[in-house]
C-alpha cells in the first residue's frame, strides 16, 4: 500500500520533471547543435563525442539553415540547444530570440559559446540570460601576467586561468589540476543578479581591451570582474553555459599542454577537457538536480494524513529527496535541509535528520497559535536546483470539549457560581415559607 | 335586566373586536411580509449585499455538519493565513434561526433549499415583528394603538431597508427580538408575574444571542428601573423627604448658630463650604485623571463613537469608513420614517397622560433612541420601532377624540352616543382595565388575599381613582363636528402619504439586492450582473485554494460566492491585516507585488465603476484605504495622494496617485474603451492613460468592466543583463560606440 502511494506520488511528479528534462529515458535526450561552419563538427569532435557518448543526440545545423526550428506543432524538438555561432546575425528557420528565450523558460538547458566579433543577436541571448559582454566588440580579454607560456611572445590574449568556482556539484568531486585555456571575450555579471554565477574568472591583472590598438582610455571590464565561463540557474532550473570563448571548446586547446607564466610546472594537458566536460554535465542535468517526492505529515502514532491539525498537537514530518546521478536517482545525502512551520513567519524550524536512504524527518509540536500554516522547505544551495516545498495545513483551536474541564486557576469563580446558586435556592425558600 | 342586557351587549362587542383585531392582525402580517417581496418580483430571490451573503454561507454549514460542527468551526478560507474561529465569534441567533426553520421544513418533507429559507427569513420576522408591536403598544395604550402601530411598523421604510426579502442580516430577526423583549418587559411589569419574567429573559437571551444591539436593551431596563424608583418617590413621598430632609438641616444650622458666637459661626460656615469644596474638587480631580489617563477607558471604538459622534472620525478609519456608521442627515430621517416624524411628540404628549410605568418606557426607549440615531444611520432602525409605538399611539388617540365627537355631536343618536362616548374614553384612557385584566382582577378577588395580592388592589384602586376623574375632564373634550370630521380626513390623508412613501421605499429605494444593479435609460432596462460574473469567473477558472486579495467589502462574497480564500473580509476585526491590503493598494507595482506575495496572494480582484458610472467603486473608496493603510504603517501619508487637499484622478493628481496600484488596476487599458479615458463616476479624464503591468496581468474583466481580476505574475525566470535593449542599442548606443571607436583608430 505505502508502495502504491509512493508510484502515485511520483507519477504525480512525472509531467513536471518531462517538461524540463527527462531522467526517465535519458538515452534519448536531443540536443540542436548550431553551427557558423560545419568545420567546427570536426575541429571541436572531442566536446561534442564526450557528449555523444554520454547519450545524447547530437543534431548537427548550420545556425542560417532555413529548415531548423525548436519546435513543432507546439512540441519541443530538442532537450537542449548548444549555439557554437557566435557570429551569426540571424538564424534561419523559425528560429530567433524570442524562440530561444521561450525554450529557456519551458525549461530547456543552453549552452553559447562567444568569440571576440560575436554578433549582436548572440549578445543580445546572453544580455537576456544576465550576462553582459563587453560592448566593444574588437575588445579580448588580455592578461600580461597569467598568460600562457607558448612559443611566441603573442599579445596575452591566450590565457591560462585557475580560478575556478569552488564546487563540487558544478566541476566534479576531482580537483581540475592544470589551468584552463582561454581566448576570447570578456563578460561582466550584476551582482545584483542571483541566478548567475561566475565559474572561471580572470585574475586581478586581466582587463578588457583591443589587443591590436594602443589603449587610450582605461579598459570598462578590469580585474577578477571579469568572468570567462559564467552560469546561469533559471527559477524554473533551466540550465545556461556562456562562455567567452569558441575556441576553448576546440580539440586543439582540449589537447595542448599548458604552462601558465609565473609558474615552473607544465601541465602535459591543459584542463579544458575536464573543466567543460564536467560543466556540461551539470548544464544537461546530470549533476545536481534534486527532486523531492513523497512529503508526508501526520500525527504522532499516526499513519493517515489529518487535514487539519488542532494546535499543540504532536506531528511527524518527513520527505524524500533524491538526486539524479545520469542514470538513476540516488539518495541525497546532506544535514542541512531544514522545515519551516510557518505562517507569515516561521513558528518553528527545525532541521531534518535523514536516514542517509534519501528520507529526511523531523517531529515536532504544532505551536499554540491557530491558522492557516505551511509546512515549507526552501532548499537553495549553490549547483543545485532549488527546492521549495510547501503543503498548506490549517490549525484550528480546541474544540468545546477538549478543554479541561476544570482550570485550577478558575476556582474562585466556579465558587463563585455554585455559592450563588446554592444562596438564591436558600433565598428563595426562606422567601416563600417565612412570612 | 337592562343592566345585564348591557352586559351581554358589551360582552358581544368585546368579543367582535377581539375577533376584528385578529384578522386585522393577520391582514398586518400579510402585509408586512408581501411588502417586502419587491426584491424577488423586481429582480430574483437572492441574497443581498455583503454580510448577508456571510450568514448564508455559516447557514449552509450549520445545515450540513449540524450544530457542534457549527459551534467549533474554524474556517480557513477567510482572513488568509490567520483564519476565523467563526462559531466563537459570531451572533448564532439567526443562523439558528434560519437553520430550524429549514430543518423543520425538511422534516415536514418539504424540500426548500437553504437560501429560499434565507431569503424569506427576513419578510416573516417582520411580521412577528409587528404582532410583537401590537402587543408590546396593546400593553402600554390599549389594543387600538396596538393595532396602528403594528400596521405602521408593518411598513416602516427604515425597517423595511433591513428586511427586504433576500436581506438575511442579524438586524432582520433581531428587531422582532428587540420589541418583543420590550414587551414581555412591560407584560412583567403590568402583570407582575414570574411566568413572563422568565419568557423576558429567554427573550432577552434570543436577542443577545442574535445582534450586538443586545447592549441597548440592557442599558435602557436599568435607566427605566432607574426612573421608576425616582418617579415613584416623586409622586408619594419624595417631597415630604425633601421637606423633612430640609427641615432638619435648617434646625441644625439655626441649633449651632444658637450655641456659637456670630464670628464663630462665620468660621463654621467657611469650614464646613470650604471642606465640601475641596472634597468635590478632588473626585472631580480623580475622575478627570481616570479619563484622562486612558483615551478609551476599555470602551470599545463603536461605544465610544456613541458618545461622541466625532471619535470615530478622528481616531479609527475602519469604523468611519463604514457607511452605515456615519451620523444621519435630516433627509434620511424624512427618508426612513416619513411622517412618524411628526406624529412622535403627539404620541410622547399622549403617553404622559396618564404617565404610567408602561408609558413611560416607551418615553425613554423613543428619547434614547433619537440620540442614537443621530449617531449613527445604522442606529436608526432602532428608532423606527419607538417612532412607530410613540405615532400608534398619537394616531389612535387623535382618531379617538375626533370620532367620539362625531359620534357625540350625530343629530339622532345623542342618547347613545352619549353612554358610547363615556364608555369609549374610559376604554382608552385606562389602559390597562381591558378585559382580560378586569377578569384577572375579579379572579383575584377571588382567590385568597395574599401579600401580593391586597398591593394589587391597592394598585387598582389608585389607577382608578385618576381615571374617574379623566373621564369628567375627557367627557369635556368634545370637538366641533366639521373640525373633527376635517381633522380625520387629514390624519387619513397623512396615513395615505405614509402608506404611498412606504410602497414606493419599498419598490425603488430599498429592493436593489445590490449585486445586480439596474438603470433605466431610453432604450430600456439595462442589468449590470457583473459582480456574479466575476465570481463565477473566479470559482471555474483559478484553483481551490487560491487566495484573492480585494478590499474587505467584497470579502464576505468572494467566499460565499467564488468560493475562495479571502485575505480581509467584512468582519474587520484585524485592523493590521486589512491595513496590509491597504497599503497594497496604495504602493507602487512592485511593493504592491511583494506585500501580495508575502500573503501568498493569486489573483487581485477591483471593483471599478468608471465605465458605467456606479459610484460606489474602490477608487472612491481609496482614500480610506490610504488612511486604514496609513495607520498602521506611516510611510503611506495621505497628502501624497492629495494635491492641494483634494482628491483627484485627472492629470492633476499626484504621481504617487497615479502610480499607486489601486489606480493601474482600475484604470488598466481603459483608455481602449472611448479613447478618451473619461471616467463617469469622477466626471473627468484620468490622469495617466498609456501604461503597462509589469507585476501584473489582467487575466478577467466584466462585461461592463465593474469587476477586473488580476493575476500576480511569477517572478521572471531569468534577470537581464545591464545592456540596453536591441533595439535602442543598435540604433543609438552601438551605433555611436562604433563610429566613436572608427573615429578613434582611423588606421584600423
Amino acid at each position: 500500500m505505502p508502495k502504491l502511494a509512493l508510484f502515485l506520488i511520483l507519477i504525480h511528479f512525472l509531467p513536471f520533471l518531462c517538461t524540463s528534462f527527462s531522467p526517465e529515458n535519458p538515452s534519448s535526450r536531443r540536443v540542436l547543435v548550431l553551427l557558423d561552419d560545419l568545420a567546427l563538427k570536426s575541429s571541436h569532435s572531442v566536446y561534442f563525442k564526450s557528449l555523444q557518448s554520454r547519450g545524447f543526440e547530437l543534431d548537427f545545423k548550420l545556425a542560417d539553415d532555413p529548415k531548423i526550428g525548436l519546435q513543432r506543432y507546439g512540441q519541443y524538438l530538442y532537450d537542449g540547444l548548444i549555439l557554437f555561432c557566435p557570429t551569426t546575425e540571424r538564424f534561419g528557420g523559425s528560429i530567433d530570440l524570442a524562440a530561444i528565450l521561450d525554450f529557456v523558460d519551458s525549461g530547456h538547458d543552453l549552452i553559447i559559446a562567444a568569440d571576440n566579433n560575436a554578433s549582436d543577436l548572440i549578445r543580445e541571448i546572453a544580455t537576456e540570460c544576465g550576462v553582459d559582454f563587453d560592448e566593444d566588440p574588437a575588445a579580448m580579454v588580455i592578461d600580461h601576467t597569467s598568460y600562457a607560456v607558448s612559443e611566441t611572445e603573442g599579445d596575452h590574449t591566450l590565457i591560462a586561468s585557475d580560478d575556478f568556482i569552488k564546487s563540487n556539484v558544478l566541476l566534479g568531486s576531482e580537483k581540475i589540476e592544470a589551468p584552463v585555456l582561454f581566448q576570447g571575450i570578456g563578460h561582466s555579471l550584476s551582482p545584483a543578479n542571483s541566478l548567475v554565477l561566475k565559474v572561471l574568472s580572470a585574475s586581478p591583472s586581466a582587463y578588457s581591451a583591443n589587443p591590436k590598438s594602443k589603449l587610450s582610455s582605461p579598459p570598462s571590464l578590469t580585474g577578477s570582474a571579469i568572468s570567462l565561463v559564467s552560469i546561469l540557474q533559471a527559477r524554473n532550473n533551466a540550465r545556461i553555459l556562456i562562455s567567452g570563448s569558441l575556441v576553448m571548446f576546440s580539440n586543439r586547446f582540449f589537447r595542448s599542454g599548458v604552462q601558465k607564466a609565473g609558474t615552473p610546472t607544465k601541465h602535459e594537458k591543459s584542463g579544458n577537457e575536464q573543466f567543460l566536460t564536467e560543466l556540461s554535465k551539470w548544464v544537461f542535468h546530470e549533476r545536481g538536480h534534486l527532486k523531492a517526492v513523497n512529503i508526508q505529515h501526520h500525527k504522532d502514532g499516526e499513519a493517515d494524513e489529518p487535514s487539519m491539525y488542532r494546535i499543540n498537537d504532536d506531528l511527524v514530518y518527513s520527505v524524500e529527496i533524491y538526486e539524479w546521478s545520469g542514470r538513476s536517482w540516488e539518495p541525497y545525502v546532506a544535514d542541512d535541509v531544514q522545515v519551516q512551520f510557518y505562517m507569515m513567519s516561521p513558528y518553528v524550524l527545525k532541521n531534518l535528520s535523514t536516514d542517509k536512504k534519501g528520507r529526511y524527518f523531523t517531529a515536532f509540536k504544532v505551536p499554540d497559535v491557530y491558522g492557516v500554516f505551511q509546512f515549507k522547505v526552501e532548499y537553495q544551495r549553490l549547483g543545485y536546483t532549488s527546492l521549495s516545498l510547501s503543503k498548506q495545513i490549517p490549525v484550528r483551536p480546541y474544540r468545546h470539549n477538549e478543554y479541561e474541564r476544570f482550570i485550577p486557576a478558575a476556582y474562585p469563580y466556579y465558587g463563585a457560581a455554585f455559592s450563588m446558586m446554592a444562596g438564591f435556592f436558600i433565598f428563595t425558600a426562606v422567601h416563600l415559607y417565612n412570612k | 335586566m337592562a343592566a345585564s342586557e348591557t352586559s351581554k351587549e358589551t360582552i358581544l362587542r368585546y368579543a367582535f373586536g377581539n375577533v376584528l383585531s385578529f384578522f386585522i392582525l393577520v391582514l398586518i402580517g400579510v402585509l408586512a411580509f408581501s411588502i417586502r417581496l419587491f426584491s424577488v418580483i423586481k429582480y430574483e430571490s437572492v441574497i443581498h449585499e455583503f454580510d448577508p451573503y456571510f450568514n448564508y454561507r455559516v447557514t449552509q454549514y450549520l445545515t450540513k455538519n449540524g450544530i457542534y460542527d457549527f459551534w467549533n468551526w474554524f474556517d480557513d478560507r477567510t482572513w488568509y493565513p490567520l483564519g476565523r474561529v467563526i462559531g466563537g465569534t459570531v451572533y448564532p441567533g439567526l443562523t439558528l434561526t434560519a437553520g430550524t426553520i429549514w430543518w423543520l421544513l425538511s422534516s415536514l418533507n418539504i424540500p426548500l433549499s437553504v437560501e429560499t429559507v434565507c431569503v424569506f427569513t427576513a419578510p416573516i420576522f417582520s411580521a412577528f415583528a409587528s404582532w410583537a408591536t401590537y402587543l408590546l403598544t396593546k400593553e402600554v395604550k390599549g389594543a387600538g394603538a396596538g393595532l396602528m402601530a403594528a400596521a405602521l411598523l408593518a411598513m416602516v421604510p427604515s425597517y423595511i431597508s433591513r428586511s427586504v426579502a433576500g436581506s438575511y442580516d442579524n438586524e432582520a430577526v433581531a428587531i422582532f427580538a428587540l420589541i418583543f423583549t420590550f414587551y414581555l418587559y412591560i407584560k412583567t411589569l403590568n402583570t407582575g408575574s414570574l411566568f413572563y419574567a422568565t419568557l423576558n429573559a429567554i427573550a432577552y437571551f434570543y436577542m443577545v444571542c442574535s445582534w450586538g444591539g443586545y447592549t441597548f436593551i440592557i442599558n435602557l431596563i436599568p435607566m427605566h428601573v432607574l426612573l421608576c424608583i425616582v418617579t415613584v418617590m416623586t409622586s408619594e413621598h419624595f417631597a415630604s423627604f425633601l421637606v423633612f430632609i430640609i427641615i432638619h438641616v435648617v434646625a441644625l444650622v439655626y441649633y449651632i448658630k444658637g450655641i456659637l458666637s456670630p464670628k464663630m459661626f462665620k468660621v463654621a460656615v467657611t469650614f464646613v463650604v470650604s471642606i465640601g469644596v475641596v472634597v468635590c474638587g478632588a473626585v472631580l480631580a480623580v475622575l478627570i485623571a481616570l479619563v484622562a489617563s486612558s483615551p478609551t477607558k476599555g470602551w470599545s471604538g463603536r461605544s465610544l463613537s456613541l458618545l461622541d459622534p466625532t471619535y470615530a472620525s478622528k481616531y479609527i478609519p475602519i469604523i468611519a469608513s463604514v457607511s452605515e456608521h456615519q451620523p444621519p442627515t435630516w433627509p434620511s430621517y424624512f427618508m426612513d420614517i416619513n411622517v412618524l416624524a411628526f406624529l412622535v411628540p403627539a404620541g410622547i404628549i399622549a403617553c404622559f397622560s396618564p404617565l404610567s410605568d408602561a408609558s413611560s418606557f416607551v418615553i425613554l426607549y423613543i428619547v434614547t433612541s433619537v440620540y442614537f440615531s443621530g449617531v449613527m444611520v445604522r442606529l436608526m432602525l432602532v428608532l423606527a420601532p419607538a417612532a412607530c409605538i410613540m405615532s400608534g399611539i398619537a394616531l389612535s388617540a387623535a382618531f379617538d377624540v375626533f370620532t367620539r365627537s362625531i359620534k357625540f355631536q350625530l343629530p339622532g343618536a345623542t342618547e347613545n352616543s352619549e353612554r358610547d362616548a363615556g364608555e369609549t374614553s374610559s376604554n382608552s384612557v385606562v389602559a390597562q382595565n381591558d378585559v382580560a385584566k378586569t377578569e384577572k382582577n375579579e379572579d383575584a378577588v377571588k382567590e385568597r388575599p395574599s401579600k401580593k395580592n391586597r398591593k394589587k388592589e391597592k394598585e387598582k384602586e389608585n389607577v382608578e381613582k385618576p381615571s374617574v376623574k379623566s373621564q369628567i375632564k375627557k367627557k369635556l373634550l368634545i370637538l366641533p363636528l366639521e373640525a373633527s370630521i376635517i381633522a380625520i380626513f387629514l390624519l387619513v390623508l397623512l396615513g395615505a402619504f405614509y402608506v404611498v412613501h412606504c410602497v414606493w421605499a419599498a419598490a425603488e429605494a430599498y429592493s436593489a439586492p445590490s449585486i445586480v444593479l439596474t438603470s433605466h435609460s431610453q432604450d430600456g432596462l439595462h442589468v449590470f450582473d457583473d459582480f456574479r460574473e466575476a465570481y463565477a469567473w473566479l470559482s471555474h477558472n483559478t484553483e481551490v485554494d487560491d487566495k484573492v486579495a480585494s478590499w474587505w467589502d467584497y470579502g464576505y462574497q468572494t467566499t460565499a460566492m467564488a468560493n475562495r480564500t479571502v485575505i480581509v473580509d467584512n468582519n474587520t476585526w484585524n485592523n493590521t491585516h486589512i491595513a496590509t491590503v491597504g497599503t497594497a493598494m496604495s504602493s507602487p507595482e512592485k511593493a504592491a507585488w511583494e506585500i501580495f506575495n508575502s500573503l501568498d496572494v493569486k489573483y487581485v480582484l477591483v471593483v471599478f465603476g468608471g465605465l458605467v458610472g456606479y459610484p460606489s467603486d474602490d477608487i472612491n473608496k481609496f482614500l480610506w484605504m490610504v488612511r486604514i493603510g496609513g495607520g498602521v504603517f506611516p510611510h503611506i501619508k495621505e497628502p501624497d495622494y492629495l494635491r492641494d487637499g483634494q482628491y483627484r484622478i485627472d492629470s492633476q493628481a499626484t504621481p504617487t496617485m497615479l502610480n499607486c496600484l489601486m489606480y493601474k488596476l482600475s484604470y488598466y487599458r481603459f483608455v481602449e474603451t472611448d479613447g478618451k479615458a473619461f471616467d463617469r463616476v469622477r466626471r473627468t479624464e484620468i490622469g495617466k492613460k498609456y501604461f503597462k503591468l509589469t507585476h501584473f496581468e489582467e487575466v478577467f474583466t466584466t462585461h461592463h468592466w465593474m469587476v477586473r481580476i488580476y493575476k500576480l505574475k511569477p517572478p521572471k525566470n531569468r534577470i537581464r543583463g545591464r545592456a540596453k535593449k536591441s533595439k535602442s542599442k543598435a540604433s543609438s548606443t552601438t551605433g555611436t560606440k562604433r563610429i566613436g571607436t572608427k573615429k578613434k583608430n582611423p588606421w584600423h
